[in-house]
């Protein structure tokens, strides 16, 4: 894809996932990418850089500040929520979605500026399933310390081995229609009850 | 079997959010077999925005930016309708230290009088060399921007030439203050309570002082929604009604300023939270001001959809210049207040209502009973510069108002 020479202005206080957004874009041969990730100077910024098109978080709190700013602008390019004339309610879905919201300079036609916003709508959702399935990691790392911990009960009070102390949690979570954790769990906590002061 | 109502709504961290949360947390909506989701949002920006993709149904959202939505000043948006306040007042001025103090030194007093305290503040800018004065507001189309406007204007201050108006967010109002960034801000609770009792503020005057029992948030609903859940719709309505009559009583004050402080909702300390709803102010330097109708949620047909207040919300745009007057967009502005829902959902339900569906705003000097089903008094709503606002003279009104 050639360069488009479009400018473009990425607002994300997500440093991580202002860099992915920015990597995108210039990949894509949008070499005129600015990514500011403080606030701080917001107005200075978008006035010496005079942005095309602006990317910013939707969950962003200064995006009421942002909108009031081109209202007041006086300059030529004035940017606009994109997608006003409602003519695609089905793009403006996908990016409110993906947690995207982007403005445009008045007059800028929208088929130039569709590939910038499918490309940020994207790469939010890939960022948002990456930090998803690290959630989803850490807990289930989280739940394997505690499951281990009640293997490690029963092995010492019943004297049994480790394979029969999981099987032995597996079986009374399944008689009981929970999960291994959540009977492990009960475990550990019942464990600490009784004997407070005691290492398991 | 009753049907169930599944409602999604929008909210954004302010003490008026009390009316959704209550009627979701203190059981008003499961009463009406209601689910009631609530969506917290940090800008009214995604507020709109949510609205426009159905995210959410309804939103607690500012008085003026469903008329501003519809005139089509703020898009993408739906069309919107507005079938009931969320409350009366709330708001209040912040100034600096530094600013209170140049203040006092020409006449302001910590009563929080608009009158004096505005003429005060007029004779610090007419003294001052330098950049002007910096105000926050939270945005273009809001109570805080009119009534900050209002109260700078009729003290002779030009708000867009002898002052600076910058849109901030709520939270950074308090921080942007003690580090010099602004020297003023007008917002809604907690945050001048924050500003005052965290970040060395102090107060200048209040919305109830500026002009008392005056509109504030409302619930705008997405007309869409509206048109096909009208059941769904009447039951919310019956749910926030009561929920308004929860939030009015002393004795849940308290609790409910715990309830806000939750970080789901509000997410402040309580006692950020309790001097709006006791009406007991801190102002600064300790002392703590009692202010009468801070913050009405029920009392006074509170949550009565004024048409003549969406009207002075539109003659507001056009002061300020966001918006040419033409008949056309004069009608928008009313037609998107819909006090007819409010009657029709609320008639059975023994609730005082006023038989108008707009006044003259700032005639009532003091509480008045009004002719009305159920017993109903209203006011005092005045303005504080004696000014009267006759929606059914609007072009007049329009043709009397001064920049400052």
């Amino acid at each position: 894809m050639k360069p488009s020479g479009l400018n473009v202005l990425v607002i994300d206080e997500n440093r991580i996932r202002a860099a992915i957004i920015e990597d995108g874009l210039r990949d894509a041969g949008y070499d005129r990418v600015t990514v500011i990730d403080n606030m701080h100077g917001l107005a200075r910024c978008i006035a010496n850089r005079n942005p095309d098109v602006i990317v910013i978080d939707l969950e962003n709190p200064n995006r009421d500040m942002l909108e009031s700013m081109f209202q007041l602008s006086r300059a030529v390019k004035r940017p606009i929520a994109m997608f006003v004339d409602k003519s695609d309610e089905a793009s403006i879905e996908a990016a409110v979605e993906a947690g995207v919201s982007a403005y445009i300079v008045d007059g800028l036609k929208q088929e130039r500026v569709r590939p910038i916003l499918k490309m940020a709508i994207s790469r939010f959702n890939a960022f948002s399933r990456l930090s998803r399935e690290l959630e989803e990691t850490r807990g289930e790392l989280e739940n394997r310390k505690i499951v281990d911990r009640a293997k490690g009960l029963l092995m010492r009070s019943r004297g049994i081995s480790e394979e029969e102390a999981y099987a032995l949690l597996r079986r009374t979570a399944m008689n009981q229609n929970r999960k291994i954790v959540e009977i492990a769990q009960s475990l550990v906590t019942a464990a600490s009850l009784l004997d407070p002061g005691g290492k398991e | 079997m009753t049907t169930r109502h599944a409602i999604t709504a929008g909210f954004v961290p302010l003490l008026d959010s009390a009316l959704l949360v209550v009627a979701r947390e203190m059981g008003f909506a499961e009463e009406q077999a209601i689910d009631l989701t609530l969506l917290r949002e940090r800008s009214w920006a995604s507020i709109r925005d949510r609205l426009a993709v159905r995210h959410i149904d309804v939103a607690h959202i500012l008085g003026p930016m469903p008329i501003a939505c519809n005139l089509g000043l703020n898009v993408p948006a739906p069309d919107m309708i507005v079938p009931m306040a969320l409350g009366l007042g709330g708001n209040a001025v912040t100034v600096s230290s530094a600013l209170w103090q140049a203040m006092a030194d020409n006449g302001a007093k910590a009563d929080l009088d608009a009158r004096v305290n505005g003429a005060a503040l007029r004779r610090v800018i007419d003294r001052r060399a330098g950049p002007p004065l910096r105000f926050g507001v939270v945005h273009p189309y809001s109570g805080h921007n009119y009534e900050l406007r209002y109260w700078l204007a009729a003290s002779g201050i030009n708000p867009d030439r002898d002052i600076e108006i910058a849109v901030l967010p709520p939270p950074d109002m308090g921080n942007a203050l003690a580090e010099g960034v602004i020297d003023g801000y007008c917002a809604g609770e907690p945050w001048n309570s924050f500003g005052v009792l965290r970040r060395g503020g102090h107060l200048a005057t209040v919305k109830a002082a500026i002009w008392r029992s005056s509109p504030e948030k409302v619930l705008g609903v997405d007309a869409r929604w509206a048109k096909t859940n009208p059941e769904a719709m009447a039951a919310l309505l019956v749910a926030l009604q009561q929920a308004s009559l929860w939030c009015s009583q002393p004795e849940n004050h308290p609790a409910l300023a715990a309830l806000l402080a939750k970080p789901a909702f509000v997410g402040l300390d309580a006692d950020l939270l309790l001097p709006a709803l006791s009406g007991n102010l801190p102002v600064g330097g300790g002392v703590v001001q009692t202010v009468g109708d801070f913050f009405v949620p029920n009392a006074k047909a509170a949550t009565f959809p004024w048409k003549s207040h969406a009207l002075w919300f539109y003659t507001q745009m056009v002061r300020w210049r966001q918006i040419g007057h033409t008949a056309d967009r004069q009608r928008i502005a009313a037609e998107t207040y819909r006090p007819d829902i409010y009657r029709a959902a609320l008639k059975d339900h023994g609730i005082a209502m006023p038989s108008a569906s707009a006044k003259v705003e700032g005639a009532l000097i003091v509480t008045t009973p009004v002719g009305s089903s159920g017993a109903l008094t209203l006011g005092p709503d005045g303005f504080f510069d004696g000014g009267r606002f006759d929606p059914d003279d609007i072009d007049a009104y329009i043709a009397s108002q001064s920049t400052g």
